[in-house]
């Protein structure tokens, strides 16, 4: 309905002595309206889920002697209501695993000069497409020589190789199945089927969770899920004859080169950068990333800059259209793994165009 | 256009009868159950995918469903149609659990039934790719019929290779 509407928006425009402009605006009027009341429907916040997990932590920390405070922040944040049914259970885990694991007894703690209280944090908040949801806990963090070791003893890592990994990569076997390093089995966790589960239920809704862990100060799992099924605003842009669409949310300006700033666009080995105000920002160029015939040389282009977490990157296109709302489908599993695009859309004439995923972008290029 | 390589009535089926719906591809006729398949569309506007795999034609919009445009000839490894890039393809649109799937044909014979015990295995020397998306052969007086796997046709093809 909403397709169909911008659609003959558009075959109208805005010819204000037309007879249909009157009843397609009232049309617009009323599809706008029911948008937003489906669209509520469908969208709830996420409160509605964690609404449980203080009282698990509570159950936690009376059975084993800890003190435990549950601070929420962002619950406002919104989620699609499908989504939020994928996710209610691997929170759960995580949460029941940072109240059991993670947060010391309030003696363990004293001695370390923590105060008694353990505090779990969730914090939900939007990132460029994304709905991200944080929790964090104050406690033991986790003990990577134990990952190490189980790893290897399980026969997933050489003995050399697990000397030689990251502390990043290490925290990755925390996903693998069958790998808990809790020394005791609880009745509440420890039985080495958690993670890898909360993994895949995750990464079937096509989203990922990271792992952030610092011995002695506790550890923050990351949760991004996608915001398929929503509505997003995004710049409609043309590189190599191809219309993409950018989320609104990554996108921080818009520059224009010129042959008068042409100067401002250095190469540095076979990458080009844009001298922004004193900061070398790195171009990606669309066209020759997708691979499509590539815009001629000394021709004026675009320059989108996006912006993710603290990088940023500029990405050069052709054209720069204009912002729309547009509804964000699924691509399907055959595209899915290319990673860089977060889905596609249908324009208002009806054709279909990619949704560019900035932070996929940035992957491929390793300029982020 | 509806002339499939099988003239046989359907009032003629058994129990024991499968239907195919048939499509040309390359001058091969295919066969699909026909319970697989959901509509038959004629030429669409397919949206390209830059990077997509080779089979991946693109995107198609059906109704404001995203359908993946699977491309018969590259999945098949058949001579592909370059004389004529915009000659008029046929969109056979099947779906799975999760995804609309549609293959980009020539040309849309007759659903045929065949009963069951006509459908014969397919000879080894076709290769990999053949026998990983084909299930099984009907010969017939003009032709052969090779029938397909939808759950398969639509898969990448590395995941067989």
């Amino acid at each position: 309905l909403v397709l169909s509407r911008n659609q003959l928006i558009q075959l109208v425009g805005h010819d204000d002595g037309s007879r249909y402009y009157a009843p397609i605006q009232q049309l617009n009027r009323i599809t706008t309206d029911l948008q937003e009341v489906v669209m509520q429907t469908r969208m709830q916040p996420v409160g509605a889920v964690w609404s449980k997990l203080p009282r698990i932590v509570r159950d936690i920390a009376q059975s084993s002697g800890k003190q435990i405070a549950v601070e929420m922040t962002g619950s406002q944040t919104e989620l699609d209501r499908q989504l939020m049914q994928v996710i209610q259970d691997p929170l759960t885990h995580i949460v029941r695993n940072s109240a059991d694991h993670g947060i010391e007894l309030p003696h363990v703690r004293n001695e370390k000069g923590k105060s008694a209280t353990g505090v779990i944090r969730l914090h939900a908040y939007h990132e460029s497409g994304h709905v991200v949801i944080e929790i964090t806990d104050d406690g033991a963090g986790i003990d990577l020589n134990a990952v190490r070791r189980k790893a290897v003893s399980r026969g997933l890592l050489h003995r050399e190789a697990a000397e030689s990994l990251t502390d990043r990569e290490v925290l990755r076997f925390v996903f693998e199945p069958g790998l808990s390093t809790a020394e005791q089995v609880t009745h509440v966790s420890g039985r080495g089927v958690g993670m890898d589960v909360v993994r895949s239920n995750i990464e079937k809704i096509g989203g990922t969770v990271e792992l952030d862990s610092v011995r002695g100060r506790g550890c923050t799992v990351r949760i991004r899920i996608p915001l398929t099924l929503a509505i997003i605003p995004a710049l409609l842009v043309e590189a190599g004859g191809e219309t993409f669409a950018v989320p609104q949310g990554s996108v921080l300006e818009l520059i224009r080169v010129s042959d008068a700033s042409s100067s401002l666009v250095e190469r540095i080995y076979d990458m080009s950068f844009y001298r922004l105000r004193e900061m070398l920002l790195p171009l990606v160029d669309l066209d020759r990333l997708l691979g499509l015939p590539a815009r001629r040389l000394g021709d004026e282009y675009n320059v989108v800059v996006c912006q993710l977490g603290e990088d940023r990157f500029g990405l050069a296109v052709d054209e720069v259209f204009d912002t729309q709302e547009i509804v964000v489908k699924p691509v399907g599993r055959r595209v899915k793994a290319l990673a860089c695009y977060a889905g596609c859309t249908i324009l208002g004439d009806g054709r279909v165009i990619m949704i560019l995923d900035p932070t996929g972008i940035a992957g491929r290029k390793n300029v982020a | 256009m509806i002339s499939g390589p099988f003239n046989t009535p359907s009032y003629e089926s058994t129990p024991d009868d499968l239907g195919f719906v048939t499509f040309r591809v390359a001058g091969q006729w295919f066969g699909l159950p026909v319970m697989c398949v959901q509509e038959v569309l004629t030429t669409q506007r397919i949206a390209r995918v830059p990077l997509a795999p080779a089979d991946v034609t693109g995107f198609l919009n059906l109704r404001g469903q995203i359908v993946t445009v699977i491309d018969v000839r590259t999945r098949m490894g058949l001579p592909s149609d370059a004389s004529d890039p915009d000659a008029t393809h046929l969109n056979v649109v099947i779906r799975d659990d999760t995804d609309f799937f549609s293959l980009r044909v020539d040309e849309i014979g007759d659903v045929v039934n065949v009963p069951a015990s006509a459908v014969e295995p397919l000879p080894a020397t076709l290769g990999a790719r053949w026998s990983s998306v084909c299930v099984g052969v009907v010969y017939r007086a003009r032709d052969s019929m090779v029938i397909l796997d939808a759950g398969r046709i639509v898969c990448d093809p590395v995941l067989f290779s």
